[in-house]
């Protein structure tokens, strides 16, 4: 049994997470931000 | 100082002038959760965070992937550990933080730790659920199964379902203007599920092996161990990049939300 292709879906399903994770978050903090900034105006 | 109570919403912070140390500790308290006080905290944090985190973790996959030997009992599958137990790590204490936070919610009555709370509850539930599927994707090669209901992976996965039961009553709480007393009570109660999880395997007879790391040290070789530590700083680091990034934004919606309430009622 091939271990490396275990270790690859491991590691590539723990990175497509954290980083779709990531960028999900990272997106809705800057529309929040920037609205939350554009009522300030 | 008046605890602003309940509803989980936050408009905008007042200014203090007074230096946080020299206010008696309940007021410390307030003082140190001021949104505003924490936004210029969390603004340079993030960054920080995030890409000390993602250098952490290029070093930890690295090392874990090509500079470590085999196992000899395992092989090379034994390689996964380096994300399935930072992964564990922090499904585990992701619960602890959430449980602070309604702790601080309940006794404080700030809503910026019920705010904390709701951040922490996807991350850490996003932790649980790679853990459970990267040890399930360890446990084929290694024991010949995908999974087994033993002690460790059937608390993991109640402690899984759990958050997203926390989740989704918090949500509930949210939409109906609840004041999250509830909520937080349950954030606390749910507890009890850590010390299941973490003494599982001391407890019953499973097919999950014992701790290899404790307190006093750990019977993974130091030439394997140092991934790891990599690796738990790395994920740690992005986890608390995460809660931030789900803080400033709840922060700003609900600054949105006020400031609609009181333009619409001008």
């Amino acid at each position: 049994m091939n271990h490396w292709n275990f270790i690859a879906a491991a590691y590539a399903i723990v990175i497509g997470a954290t980083g779709g994770m990531s960028l999900l978050s990272f997106l809705a903090m800057r529309r929040a931000e920037r609205a939350a900034e554009s009522l300030r105006r | 100082m008046a605890s602003p109570r309940s509803t989980g919403h936050i408009d905008t912070g007042g200014k203090c002038r007074q230096s946080p140390l020299k206010r008696p500790p309940d007021t410390v308290i307030h003082a140190l959760a001021n949104p505003t006080r924490f936004l210029k905290i969390a603004r340079p944090m993030t960054p920080i965070l995030f890409w000390g985190g993602v250098v952490a973790l290029v070093v930890a996959f690295w090392g874990g992937l090509t500079q470590v030997p085999p196992d000899y009992l395992q092989g090379d599958s034994f390689r996964i550990l380096y994300i399935h137990v930072p992964a564990a790590w922090l499904g585990l204490s992701g619960w602890s933080s959430l449980a602070i936070a309604c702790f601080a919610y309940l006794v404080w009555k700030h809503p910026l730790a019920f705010v904390a709370a709701r951040a922490i509850a996807p991350v850490g539930a996003l932790f649980a659920a790679l853990c459970l599927i990267t040890g399930s994707i360890w446990g084929r090669p290694t024991w010949g199964t995908w999974w087994e209901w033993d002690g460790r992976l059937t608390s993991m996965l109640i402690l899984f379902f759990v958050y997203l039961a926390w989740i989704a009553l918090a949500r509930a709480d949210h939409e109906r203007g609840g004041d999250g007393r509830v909520v937080a009570l349950f954030g606390i109660a749910g507890t009890v599920l850590l010390p299941i999880v973490r003494y599982s395997v001391v407890w019953w007879n499973t097919l999950h092996q014992g701790q290899s790391i404790g307190l006093t040290g750990s019977s993974i070789d130091p030439s394997m161990l140092w991934p790891l530590w990599w690796s738990i700083g790395g994920f740690s680091a992005l986890f608390g990049a995460l809660v931030l990034m789900r803080m400033r934004a709840m922060i700003a919606d609900n600054r949105v939300e006020a400031r609609m309430r009181r333009m619409a009622a001008a």
